[in-house]
């Protein structure tokens, strides 16, 4: 099991981080194209997902996975998206986005006067924090690819 | 690395006579910077505006509230959870239209006037917590509601209650906020 890469987004589709881990294929277009990219599915994916569902959604749109990486959403009122993209063995991790949210972004970033908002984060200590939770999850193995 | 991984961080809390003195400061300073009362108001507004839009970051985090249907729902959380949280009190909440789009919050005690005797002479249309108006307001529009958010009622003014007015102006369409490029 493996982690591939994290994005986290703002309400108004600003890439406001991200970072990779074990990514063996790049995109092959520049970073910027790719956030567009990921963030205009991710906005479409929303609004699909719930017209078609039968009843009022929760939480909506968790996850979805192809047959070679599983992407995993997660997103606040405030429209704030994370999203993290890993292997396939690896079962739900709200929680873990949320932490990242609640005690690395909000405390790290939002309570940081010196970091604007709506920007790309430039935090060395968010950085460092959250490369550092995300090395130590149980899901995180270096040997995978 | 000398701190642990925390899983839960801990939240400092401050000592409430130093924060309660803390915002009478700012706000005799800006008794002294601006002349009328209607900038000061104005200001207060803007600082706490400033505040709320990241206040509700924290909120959300720590609270873990669950989506709200209606607009009395969301007064509701604003009262019992959210002052609840940062203030420490619990308004009570009354809905003031038919349209149920205006709410009242009734402030019996409010702690950030605990040492205000009165309004200074000549600033008698000081909304002397006008900061929290700005944060109601900012926090609201971060989760993508436009509101108006004013004093009705201070006890400070010679009222017999303090009540702050919500008006919920829309529910606001995320697509209009998208980044126009």
């Amino acid at each position: 099991m493996t982690v591939h890469n994290l994005y986290l987004f703002d309400r108004n589709g600003v890439c406001l981080h991200y970072s990779e881990w074990h990514r063996k294929k790049q995109a092959g277009i520049p970073k910027e194209e790719e956030y567009k990219l990921m963030y205009g599915m991710l906005f479409s994916i929303r609004s699909f997902v719930s017209k078609m569902s039968p009843l009022d959604m929760k939480d909506g749109f968790l996850a979805f996975q192809t047959s070679r990486y599983k992407l995993h959403y997660y997103e606040t009122p405030t429209g704030i998206k994370v999203v993290m993209n890993t292997d396939l063995g690896v079962g739900p991790i709200r929680d873990v986005l949320h932490h990242i949210y609640s005690a690395l972004y909000v405390e790290l970033v939002v309570k940081n006067p010196l970091c604007p908002l709506g920007q790309t984060v430039q935090s060395e200590l968010f950085r460092s924090r959250l490369d550092s939770y995300v090395r130590s999850l149980p899901f995180f193995s270096a040997r995978a690819g | 690395m000398s701190r642990p991984a925390h899983r839960r961080p801990e939240y400092r809390k401050i000592n409430k006579d130093l924060f309660v003195l803390t915002y009478g400061a700012l706000v005799a300073q800006l008794c002294k910077d601006y002349e009328k009362d209607e900038d000061v108001n104005k200001y207060l507004d803007t600082m706490g505006y400033g505040i709320g839009t990241r206040l509700v970051e924290d909120f959300l985090a720590r609270s873990c509230v669950r989506r709200c249907h209606s607009y009395s729902e969301i007064a509701d959380i604003i009262a019992q959870v959210a002052f609840k949280m940062y203030l420490g009190i619990t308004p009570s909440v009354t809905c003031n239209n038919a349209s149920r789009n205006e709410f009242s919050l009734i402030l019996d005690k409010n702690p950030l006037v605990e040492f205000v005797e009165e309004l200074p002479t000549g600033r008698s249309s000081l909304c002397y917590c006008n900061l929290l108006c700005g944060i109601i307001r900012g926090a609201l529009e971060m989760v993508h509601l436009a509101a108006d958010v004013t004093f009705l009622q201070d006890r400070l003014k010679g009222d017999s209650v303090t009540e702050i007015g919500i008006t919920f102006l829309k529910k606001l369409d995320e697509k209009k906020y998208r980044r126009k490029k």
